[in-house]
């Protein structure tokens, strides 16, 4: 497949003498909706991290649009103590913080939301207009930059009415329903203008009727956007109605993939899930 | 009530007071403790917005400003001493290195620039740091400058220990009023603008910001040194004010007081900051004066007066404040013509409520 | 060794002062570890006590104006914590830290009001201020008896945090305040016990730090107080060993930085210090490494 967007190979995350993340690779093709899921604790989202530059991998590489993201190999104290697969394959170190990653494309959202909570939810959104706005501090500072603000404002509205939260615009983020946080986590991240959207856990705490209108949305930003999402979720309803595939991760490693029928019935994912039971 | 109005009311307010004190300065005596207090006050409102800048907007806990005040009083007096002065004020320097003179306003300018250059270089190491390391980090830097400038060896620049003198000064009320003025101007309209949102937005979730793709460290550089900026020009000021500057003068004991300010006003606050400076140098230097004197009514002595009495008052306030008004006057609120309208509108509302209920 | 000889009166002013501040730095680092607040007001109480030392001794005997100076140093941080710390349990951070500021401001006054604004002197403590010879050094016996004392102080104070109930409850608290609560641990009489044991070493480390510099003044404690937790922060703050070595380290480094003729820079050594070793290892030298949960 060559019109693949992200393609992981060997991430391994090594925390101290944990390997939270096992040699991990995967792709995510163009206009795609891919789920990532496993029980708790099996590494999803530091997966996630090492993607967005939240950690650096100890060992591996990442690929975003065909260009080397990050890539890494065991090195320092790493390098008596790593237990992962690999090790010498990689011999480059690139390491980018998240900021350079979101400009590249990738956006995400948090399992635990993480808005700008005493601002108002149009200024949360604007915020993410500011990575792309050509300005500086000089034009900025004494309004050099009005059309350019002008913009950044507009886009920010039109992107908050479709996402139906315009009536919202002035409420002060910290202050709304769960649910509608959420949303404006995943607008916030549509305005740093991605090419692929990381969304972790968007349906956590959720009931089955917002679970549902979630599932329409995210249906919806694929066709509206032209889209690519990649998302970590728990509720399976929503995994198995949306996704073209998907991968399951059980303590770090990658267990199987495929397509939501496939994963399905696996039994791999049933014991993976439920454990092995005796009389087998 | 329409933005335009606000503004509108806003404008006039300032034009009023800046009539007030051009007033107020006709009709007092030129040594009233009124001016005094408005000087001081005009430069503290300064300094203390730029420290809101950086810890109420931008969330860095730094407790450097001090330092860069020191650096900006340095280079605003080291620049302007008259060349005819050099001499006398540089008797251990053989009048010093510097053998020309700038205008005041290019030194003040230079005030600042110096002192952001500073910012910058002490920024790249400090500003990785976290919360209280960032604070005793940029304390120690404030520290070591204070040390560098009482150096014999810099003492043709600085020189040394001794005081720096001689430069302009001024007199009315009105150059640190409309100098600070148009400082606090241009740290709202930074504040208002798309960096001012990026800053506030890594004051509430670091993390979150940088994934909104803000790059962390410039955005805190810039702030850093922004700050830094209005500090170092806060700093000439007060040299210009104390018409002489010594190093042992800028100890982290004003970082305090700054800070304290900042806090009482609120933080992230710009109209509470000016406030609080007002009040705090009018409290602490004038309103409770009378209790440094001894006073008797009748033949009965007031129990406790004498000197020192008014800053175990003015410290028991504080506390007070610090204690039970958390939020400062205005937390992170802003005074605007609009906000008063508001409150009045409600409280009517409210009470047509009651009657309407009655 | 002639280095060391022409050096030594400095090393041992250095170790002896080292020792002070290691007094000082427990208090520091202790409410740091369990509050999260740098006790700005800490240094403050510091010379507190050698105000009370000297007012007391006016008209008490030493054996009694001692043990009262102790006393009323640790009652003086209990009000404290009381008043200016306990309102705020939850409250942010910083409004705690300001608060700490605030009573920093406010002792300070204090005793400017007290006082007068002169300099007392503060009585000379019989035995440990005499003279005594070490190598070609002459130099008093505080300088002898601070670090043995610190050290046995220090080692009472681990088997404390290690060995007993009150101990292990600290531990609990330091490591999460809000699980240790619901655990059923009394948090605020162990907040309290923190705050007398660090004034406790705080009037001790008084008593011998103005045996060397008999003058106080109500900023006495600003630069002593500064100094210590630098020296728990440079140590790794929360780390009470960490703050002991610390305050040695930063002692040492002062006094031979003044032997070597640059006493301007003595302050400023002992910050530039600090911000190399927060550079190389951000949370000090025995710091736990925080990290930011994602």
């Amino acid at each position: 497949m060559s019109n693949n967007i992200l393609r992981a190979e060997n991430v391994t995350m090594q925390f101290g003498g944990v390997v939270a993340v096992d040699n991990l690779s995967l792709e995510v093709n163009e206009h795609e909706i891919v789920a990532l899921i496993g029980p708790n604790g099996a590494g999803k989202t530091t997966a996630f991290n090492c993607i967005t530059g939240v950690y650096e991998p100890t060992n591996g590489r990442v690929e975003f649009c065909g260009k080397e993201l990050v890539e890494s190999y065991p090195h320092g104290k790493m390098k008596k103590q790593y237990k992962g697969e690999n090790a010498g394959k990689y011999t480059k170190r690139l390491v980018q913080t998240p900021d350079k990653i979101t400009k590249a494309g990738i956006a995400r959202t948090f399992q635990n939301i993480r808005l700008f909570s005493s601002m108002t939810v149009f200024e949360n959104v604007l915020i993410a207009k500011h990575m792309r706005a050509k300005q500086n501090l000089f034009t900025a500072t004494f309004r050099l930059n009005h059309a350019e603000e002008q913009r950044m404002r507009r886009e920010s509205m039109e992107l908050l009415e479709m996402q139906n939260l315009a009536h919202l615009k002035d409420e002060i983020a910290g202050s709304l329903p769960y649910g509608i946080q959420r949303r404006l986590e995943i607008a916030r991240a549509l305005a740093t203008e991605p090419k692929l959207l990381l969304l972790d856990e968007p349906a956590a705490g959720m009931n089955p009727q917002e679970t549902q209108e979630l599932t329409d949305f995210i249906g919806q930003i694929r066709d509206q956007y032209d889209m690519t999402i990649f998302m970590i979720e728990h509720h399976m309803d929503l995994v198995m109605q949306i996704s073209d595939r998907v991968y399951v991760l059980d303590f770090g490693k990658l267990i199987t993939d495929g397509t939501p029928e496939e994963v399905q019935n696996d039994p791999r994912v049933i014991e993976a899930y439920l454990g092995v039971s005796e009389d087998a | 009530m329409s933005k335009k109005t606000n503004a509108v009311i806003s404008a006039v307010l300032l034009v009023a007071l800046c009539a007030f004190v051009m007033i107020l300065e006709q009709v007092l005596p030129s040594t009233h403790i009124a001016l005094t207090v408005l000087k001081k006050s005009c430069i503290y409102a300064l300094v203390a917005v730029s420290m809101n800048l950086l810890n109420g907007f931008t969330g860095l806990f730094s407790l450097g400003q001090a330092g860069f005040m020191l650096i900006g009083a340095y280079t605003y007096g080291a620049l302007t001493i008259p060349v005819a002065d050099r001499a006398s004020v540089y008797q251990y320097f053989d009048g010093g290195i510097i053998q020309f003179s700038v205008p005041v306003f290019v030194g003040l300018l230079a005030a600042g620039v110096v002192a952001a250059i500073f910012a910058w270089l002490i920024g790249l190491p400090v500003l990785r740091l976290k919360s209280d390391y960032l604070a005793i980090a940029t304390l120690g830097f404030a520290e070591i400058i204070r040390a560098i400038f009482q150096w014999d060896k810099l003492g043709v620049v600085t020189n040394g220990s001794n005081l720096l003198r001689k430069f302009p000064t001024f007199n009315s009320v009105m150059f640190p009023l409309i100098v600070s003025g148009v400082c606090i101007a241009v740290i709202v309209l930074v504040i208002n603008s798309s960096y001012g949102r990026a800053f506030r937005a890594i004051r509430d979730d670091e993390i979150a910001a940088e994934a909104m793709g803000i790059n962390l460290a410039k955005h805190k550089r810039m702030s850093f040194c922004i700050s830094s900026f209005f500090a170092g020009v806060g700093g000439g000021l007060l040299a210009m004010y104390q018409t002489s500057i010594q190093a042992s003068t800028f100890k982290s004991a004003m970082t305090y007081e700054i800070l304290l300010i900042v806090v009482i006003g609120g933080l992230g606050s710009v109209t509470g900051s000016c406030l609080a400076s007002f009040l705090y140098i009018a409290c602490s230097e004038w309103w409770l004066r009378f209790l440094d004197t001894e006073m008797y009514i009748g033949s009965f002595k007031v129990p406790f007066l004498r000197s020192g009495f008014r800053k175990v008052v003015f410290s028991v306030i504080i506390m007070i404040i610090v204690l039970f008004y958390r939020k400062g006057i205005m937390g992170d609120k802003e005074f605007s013509p609009a906000r008063v309208y508001n409150w009045f509108q409600k409280k009517k509302a409210k009470k047509a409520g009651k009657e309407a209920a009655k | 060794m002639d280095f060391i000889n022409r050096n030594l009166p400095y090393l041992l002013a250095g170790i002896s002062v080292g020792g002070q501040y290691a007094l000082i730095a427990i208090g520091y680092t202790m409410v740091y570890g369990i509050l999260r607040l740098i006790n700005f007001a800490h240094g403050d109480i510091f010379m507190v006590a050698a105000l009370v030392l000297v007012y007391a001794s006016a008209s008490l005997p030493l054996y009694l104006s001692i043990p009262l100076t102790i006393v009323a140093t640790v009652v003086l941080g209990l009000v404290v914590e009381r008043v200016a710390y306990k309102p705020l349990r939850s409250a942010p951070r910083m409004s705690v830290m300001i608060s700490a500021i605030g009573v920093s401001y406010l002792l300070q006054n204090l005793a400017l009001y007290v006082t007068g604004g002169l300099a007392q002197v503060v009585p000379s403590i019989p035995f440990i201020s005499d003279s005594v010879q070490i190598g070609s050094a002459t130099t008093k016996v505080v300088t002898v008896i601070t670090p043995i004392l610190t050290i046995i102080l220090v080692f009472a104070l681990m088997q404390l945090i290690n060995h007993t109930k009150i101990g292990m409850a600290m531990r609990a608290v330091a490591n999460d305040f809000e699980t240790s609560r619901l655990m059923g641990i009394k948090i605020n009489s162990v907040i309290s016990i923190t705050f007398v044991l660090g004034s406790f070493l705080a009037a001790i480390g008084a008593l011998l730090y103005f045996t060397n510099y008999p003058s106080v003044v109500p900023t006495s404690g600003a630069m002593p107080g500064l100094k210590a937790f630098v020296a728990a922060v440079f140590g790794g703050i929360g780390s009470i060993p960490g703050a002991v070595i610390g305050a040695f380290i930063i002692g040492i480094c002062e006094n031979i930085i003044k032997g070597l003729g640059w006493t301007t820079f003595s302050d400023a050594f002992t910050f530039a210090l600090l911000i190399i070793v927060l550079l190389v290892k951000p949370t000090g030298l025995f710091g736990e490494k925080a990290t930011d949960k994602v």
